[in-house]
């Protein structure tokens, strides 16, 4: 619109003012075009989420009846209330909360420090360090995860909460960049002027860095969070008791072992739906945090 | 005299720095603590653990003997599964990168259109990628549910308006031909208005408006103002981009294990699948190691290959070269 008023003069004085009339058309039927095309794509991104929800709203019987409902007869809101019946369900709910929380507590901690000795201090050794941080995120996950997986089996840790929780506390290099990128944009004066003042560094990062720091570490908690929340293949491998297990892995119970021969297709999509919801929300939350993220891990990259 | 004092002088200038230096190398270490220790316990230890390992004959809890280069020819040679499984999950790989990259950058240039309502579109096409993997694949085993399923159903009723008799769709997660273009279907929806999609949407944005007014006042219209102005400009994040998305597509396990474990008749039998079998269901540690190697060292040579490539295509303005 502002675009249009901008160049409306230019025309005016422009002989061919016979084409004005031609091209606002064509710019509005492209506009239209645009916006079709942005709501086609939309709804077909959105259509696996409205086949869960409707699913997950069906009656047991109702999710194989064919001709297929498009549309529940009555909401079933109640199948929210049984997926809690379902095997371990509260503990794996539980668990996830848990191990996400001790998680993504550890990578912050551990990589925002890490982040604030790359932004701010000169020490030797230290762009080696910082291109071998960088290097580790090109790292396949396969090659660690088998002699981690040995690590944890020597020190008894298989079947505990410690290879899932204990190794977050010893930073995260995509964490660790991003904390320093955002360092990196507070003046260093103000350290400068603490310095002066007789702070020490640890009181530097603690009352200066950090309050200013807020969105990188919205940022770092919502991505990391989400990791956690969803992570599968570790506490697949390190696990093996369904009661430890987190949601993600729990999952997989409602599909495996539905204890009477009845569909229970309705319950899993509530479950999906359950899982989905606290990352949406999340989301919703931070979401300006969170893109502002996303846009400096990889433009500055 | 005087000279004497000066000298002291300028060494006590200079020795100040220095003790400020010192504290400061001592403190980088305390904050780096906690990551050097991860580093080496949790990564460069094991990256060199691993590699020794592949020299090994190790199976979990029993005596470990040395076999020299046996797993690695085995791998190339004797493992029947080896190369099926290389060139599905170059294919997969060689599907699944161009077309999310490709296609999460022109949502981004549709949304770049200064349409009304863009933060609800952006808002809506990044929600897939929101969703846990573990979940949009169950939602989609159940979408693509060859009797029970949406799509299946909205294929027919198409055949049906058509032609009068409904079109019978695919078998998708359950059919050899379809398994592997199905889970190239859910990674394509979880990708092209994900993280990629926002990334090229604020290298858009960074364009300077300039540059396409110089280009229509030349006579460009709007695909060449594309390809001479929007591509070059958005080339490294297309490169960052890129290389990104191949190093998680070579890995991919989620959807091939929970969606299909790696069936039917392994057609979606992908590499991460072949490492997980073997390391953490039979427990043959040193085979599992060669084999994350051989991956590692594929990925490498591969981000290598398109380093190099990297001058010939990106374009980083401002930049001398």
């Amino acid at each position: 619109m502002a675009q249009g008023a901008a160049t409306l003069p230019r025309e005016a004085t422009s002989p061919r003012t016979m084409r004005k009339p031609r091209r606002k058309v064509g710019a509005l039927l492209r506009r239209y075009g645009l916006h079709l095309i942005a709501i086609m794509i939309g709804i077909v991104l959105m259509l696996p989420f409205y086949w869960a929800v409707i699913s997950s709203l069906k009656l047991g019987t109702e999710v194989r009846e064919i001709p297929l409902l498009w549309w529940p007869r009555v909401a079933q809101w109640s199948n929210y209330a049984d997926i809690w019946n379902v095997r371990f369900f509260p503990l794996w709910v539980w668990n996830s909360i848990f191990l996400t929380v001790v998680a993504t507590t550890g990578t912050v901690v551990s990589s925002s420090l890490a982040g604030f000795a790359f932004a701010r201090f000169q020490f030797p050794g230290k762009n080696l360090l910082f291109t071998l941080t960088l290097a580790t995120l090109l790292l396949p996950a396969y090659v660690l995860l088998i002699p981690n997986f040995m690590l944890f089996w020597k020190l008894g840790w298989l079947n505990t909460y410690l290879p899932l929780t204990v190794p977050f506390w010893f930073g995260q290099a995509f964490f660790i960049f991003l904390f320093r990128q955002f360092f990196m944009t507070i003046p260093i004066e103000l350290d400068e002027a603490a310095r002066i003042d007789g702070a020490s560094y640890p009181r530097i990062f603690w009352s200066i860095v950090l309050p200013l720091s807020a969105p990188a570490f919205a940022t770092a908690a919502i991505i990391e969070g989400i990791n956690q929340w969803n992570s599968f293949l570790r506490p697949l491998i390190v696990l093996n008791q369904p009661e430890t297990y987190p949601l993600s892995v729990g999952l997989r119970y409602f599909v495996v072992n539905p204890g009477d021969n009845l569909p229970k297709d309705h319950l899993l999509m509530a479950a999906a739906v359950f899982m989905t919801i606290p990352v949406i929300v999340i989301f919703f939350v931070g979401q300006r945090a969170f893109v502002r993220g996303v846009v400096m891990s990889g433009i500055k990259g | 005299m005087a000279t004497v004092a000066h000298a002291a002088g300028a060494a006590r200038v200079r020795a100040k720095p220095s003790k400020l230096h010192r504290e400061q190398v001592f403190w980088a270490y305390v904050f780096l603590l906690p990551w050097i220790i991860g580093l080496i316990v949790f990564v460069s230890g094991p990256i060199l653990f691993s590699l020794g390992l592949s020299f090994f004959n190790y199976t979990l809890g029993s005596e470990a003997s040395f076999v020299g280069l046996d797993n690695w020819i085995k791998a190339f040679t004797q493992d029947e599964l080896f190369w099926p499984t290389i060139l599905r999950t170059f294919v997969y790989t060689a599907v699944v990168v161009p077309l999310s990259v490709f296609g999460a950058l022109l949502v981004a240039i549709l949304l770049n259109q200064r349409l009304r309502g863009t933060t609800v579109y952006r808002t809506v096409f990044f929600m897939p990628h929101l969703a846990p993997t573990v979940a949009a694949i169950f939602i989609w085993l159940w979408l693509l549910n060859p009797q029970y399923g949406l799509i299946n159903e909205i294929i027919f009723q198409i055949g049906y308006h058509l032609t009068g008799t409904g079109f019978k769709g695919p078998g998708w997660f359950g059919d050899p031909a379809w398994a592997l273009p199905s889970l190239m279907l859910v990674a394509l929806w979880a990708a092209v208005g994900g993280n990629m999609m926002v990334i090229f949407l604020a290298g858009l944005q960074g364009i300077p408006q300039e540059l396409y007014e110089a280009a229509s006042i030349d006579g460009a219209n709007s695909r060449s103002r594309f390809w001479h102005v929007t591509v070059p400009m958005i080339s490294p994040t297309l490169f960052f981009n890129s290389v990104l998305a191949c190093i998680v597509a070579f890995q991919t396990f989620e959807v091939a294990f929970i969606g299909t474990r790696g069936g039917p008749a392994y057609a979606t039998w992908l590499y991460g699948l072949h490492i997980y079998q073997t390391s953490f269901q039979f427990f043959d540690m040193g085979y599992g190691a060669t084999l994350a190697w051989i991956l590692f060292i594929a990925l490498s040579f591969f981000t290598f290959l398109q380093f190099r490539s990297f001058r010939n295509w990106v374009y980083y303005a401002g930049d001398a070269r």
